[in-house]
């Protein structure tokens, strides 16, 4: 049962930290596993812009990035609360086995097309993720998320447009909007397995698996809409949320953190 | 003058112009425009750049091509009508100047 | 939109436009205007919006590299504005019948100008500081008087740019502030970074307004209000207060208050080196152009996409 007393359209990092909630330390390692999901893929997001098909889509990538960026810093600032971390102690100064975050996240961006199938893919995710967390019988992740799912239902939104009109626009964008989605199938059944550290948090965690059936309504038809065929590929084995990342996260890692670790304690 | 609306290549998003709401009550004001492959797109597009700060509570787009002005040419009949007619405004009637609320 | 003016007599235009300018009454897009007109606003606005394009490189340069999520965020929030101000500019622009596809072949091709500054490089983190207090400062001080342009659209865009600006201003300088009362390598990053990024951006307001052509023209159509060296003044005016506060020495010894004119005296530009890079021999002109040259071909699948579904789509639409 919700008794959330913040309100959830004015919740920032910033003020989760002046609200002073301490986070228990096992929801603080739930909410570190979401962030960094949240915090890569920013980042890979981030890599977009200045580089998109269309100015109009860097504005509206770097949207969604904004946006994940902010679920990131909040998430983070609520799980660093545990341990008397910032944000920016958890963002810079872990290794790549402390990351919990699914691999999905850290895939690199390829072309258009298999940016667009990881968005579609992660939306879908983060859209029944929050909307089941805005539940949270923990005042904090229920703020975060009931403000997160207004933002993700426009990414979503942006995903769709773009699926369809890739995957019904030219022989050379359905080719490779199939192959996009290809490309990122893998690491989907990753997202929807067991969060070892949902374990034991009933009514404030959400456990994955129960928001597999949304992606197996939602995506077929969306796919199919498009003109595109659902691959049959294999799940990869996961590995994320254990620290176990893929060889795209070293050079991720060295990239975002170099300026922070080459002036440790400094402040920006 | 090319007319904004054509599109030459087989790439090019057509042109749409952006009327904004900012907020219940008022009138959509324009707000400029942008290139949109279609509807759908542009009143998203219109939505990331023009309402980033929270401006907007109601958007239009319009493709460039549909919209009519009035020419120039006739300013002098098209808007003839209301010169001379200063009875219309307000400012027009100094006695009751000072009255309150009026 | 209505079709030109050209049936329009050429006297009666030219009076009314005449008039309009006297007034400081706004040109809008479907009033008769001269040629030259048309041609400096279709070269000035273009040359200012492929400028916020270009300057998304510097600075999104180091997106992936901030050193806290915060500044990660307000560096992303900036670039991403900068793209919005270039499209608010093209579509000035193209109310004067040029089409944003040209203009964009324009700059791809090398064949469009923009604005010097951003052939420089960003080497560390406090030119991120620098272009907004600096560059960004200086832009201002250029854009203020913009908004009263003549011509409408290009005004309102402005209004809307400087209000966005304003932003842009104060995140570099508590860039620069916070990197003061850090670390002495921060310092040391900060005060290294305006030695390099100081003359660049007084040169942003042009040569002194005797070897600038353009200049008289577009002051006698209302597009330029003040000249080069005046704005260049106000800008170093503004300048020097701030330094102080930030405890950054300015790269000139010749910085002096000048009692008896009631500005800042300040030491002679390298007119030589801004040639130099305005015709394509600075640092990194030759990137900054190839690098939108292929995001744009990269992107056209995607664009031609796009386009033959709304083509598609409105093809179903007229046969139902």
């Amino acid at each position: 049962m919700k008794t959330s007393h913040v309100k959830s359209t004015a919740i920032t990092p910033e003020s989760i930290d002046e609200a002073g909630a301490i986070a228990p330390s096992p929801v603080a390692d739930y909410a570190l596993g979401l962030g960094d999901d949240a915090l890569v893929l920013a980042q890979r997001l981030g890599e977009w812009i200045a580089h998109a098909p269309e100015l109009e889509e860097d504005v509206a990538l770097g949207n969604i990035a904004l946006d994940q960026l902010g679920h990131a810093r909040s998430l983070l600032t609520y799980a660093g609360s545990a341990w008397g971390k910032t944000e920016d102690d958890l963002a810079y100064f872990r290794g790549e086995s402390e990351f919990r975050n699914r691999l999905l996240f850290e895939r690199p961006n390829g072309d258009f097309a298999v940016t667009i199938a990881r968005q579609l893919v992660a939306s879908v995710y983060f859209d029944s993720l929050y909307t089941a967390l805005a539940d949270s019988a923990d005042p904090t992740l229920a703020a975060i998320a009931g403000k997160a799912v207004k933002e993700v239902d426009y990414h979503l939104d942006h995903s769709v447009q773009w699926l369809l009109r890739l995957g019904r626009g030219t022989e050379l964008s359905h080719e490779r909007m199939q192959r996009g989605l290809e490309t990122i199938w893998p690491f989907v059944g990753e997202l929807y397995s067991a969060d070892p550290y949902a374990e034991g948090l009933d009514g404030v965690a959400v456990d994955p698996r129960t928001l597999q059936a949304r992606f197996d309504d939602v995506v077929p038809r969306l796919i199919a809409d498009a003109s595109l065929t659902v691959p049959a590929i294999p799940f990869a084995r996961g590995g994320g949320r254990d620290g176990r990342h893929s060889e795209s996260m070293g050079p991720l890692l060295a990239e975002m953190q170099v300026l922070a670790r080459a002036h440790p304690g400094a402040r920006w | 003058m090319t007319s904004p609306g054509d599109s030459g290549g087989r790439e090019t998003w057509p042109l749409w112009e952006v009327f904004v709401r900012s907020s219940r009550g008022l009138s959509h004001v324009h707000a400029g425009s942008l290139h949109a492959p279609d509807e759908i797109m542009a009143v998203r597009n219109a939505r990331d750049l023009y309402t980033r700060r929270a401006e907007g509570v109601s958007i239009w787009v319009v493709p460039a091509s549909a919209i009519t002005a009035s020419d120039p040419d006739a300013r002098g009949t098209f808007f003839e009508s209301p010169q001379g007619k200063e009875y219309r405004h307000a400012t027009y009637y100094t006695e009751s100047e000072a009255v309150p609320h009026l | 939109m209505a079709e030109s003016t050209e049936t329009m007599d050429y006297e009666a235009g030219a009076a009314r436009f005449a008039e309009l300018l006297a007034n400081e009454h706004r040109v809008e897009p479907t009033d008769w205007m001269p040629e030259g007109y048309r041609k400096t606003l279709i070269r000035q606005i273009s040359q200012h919006a492929h400028s916020e394009i270009i300057g998304m490189q510097p600075e999104g340069n180091w997106i992936t590299r901030a050193p806290s999520l915060k500044r990660k965020a307000i560096l992303m929030a900036k670039v991403q504005d900068e793209a919005g101000h270039g499209l608010y500019l093209y579509s000035a622009a193209q109310t004067l019948g040029i089409e944003r596809e040209t203009m964009f072949d324009q700059l791809i091709t090398g064949k469009a100008k923009y604005s010097s500054i951003f052939n420089y490089t960003t080497p560390t983190w406090a030119d991120m500081g620098s272009i907004g207090w600096l560059v960004d400062g200086a832009a201002i001080c250029n854009q203020v008087p913009l908004c009263r342009a003549s011509y409408g659209p290009y005004g309102r865009a402005m209004v809307r740019i400087c209000k966005e600006e304003s932003f842009h201003q104060r995140q570099g300088f508590e860039i620069l502030l916070q990197l003061m009362r850090g670390t002495d390598a921060q310092r040391a990053m900060a005060q290294e970074s305006v030695n390099r990024w100081y003359a660049p951006a007084l040169m942003m307001f042009g040569p002194p307004d005797d070897d600038s052509p353009n200049s008289k023209q577009s002051m006698a159509w209302n597009i330029k209000r003040f000249s080069n060296d005046d704005l260049r003044q106000r800008f170093v005016d503004m300048l020097v207060p701030q330094a102080e506060i930030l405890g950054i020495t300015l790269p000139d010894p010749d910085i002096a208050w000048n009692e008896g004119r009631g500005h800042y005296d300040f030491g002679e530009l390298d007119w030589a080196e801004f040639h130099e890079v305005l015709a394509g021999r600075g640092p990194a002109n030759a990137i900054r152009v190839a690098r939108r040259r292929t995001a744009h071909e990269d992107g056209a699948w995607v664009r031609e996409a796009a386009r033959a579904y709304a083509d598609a789509r409105s093809d179903e639409r007229m046969a139902s």
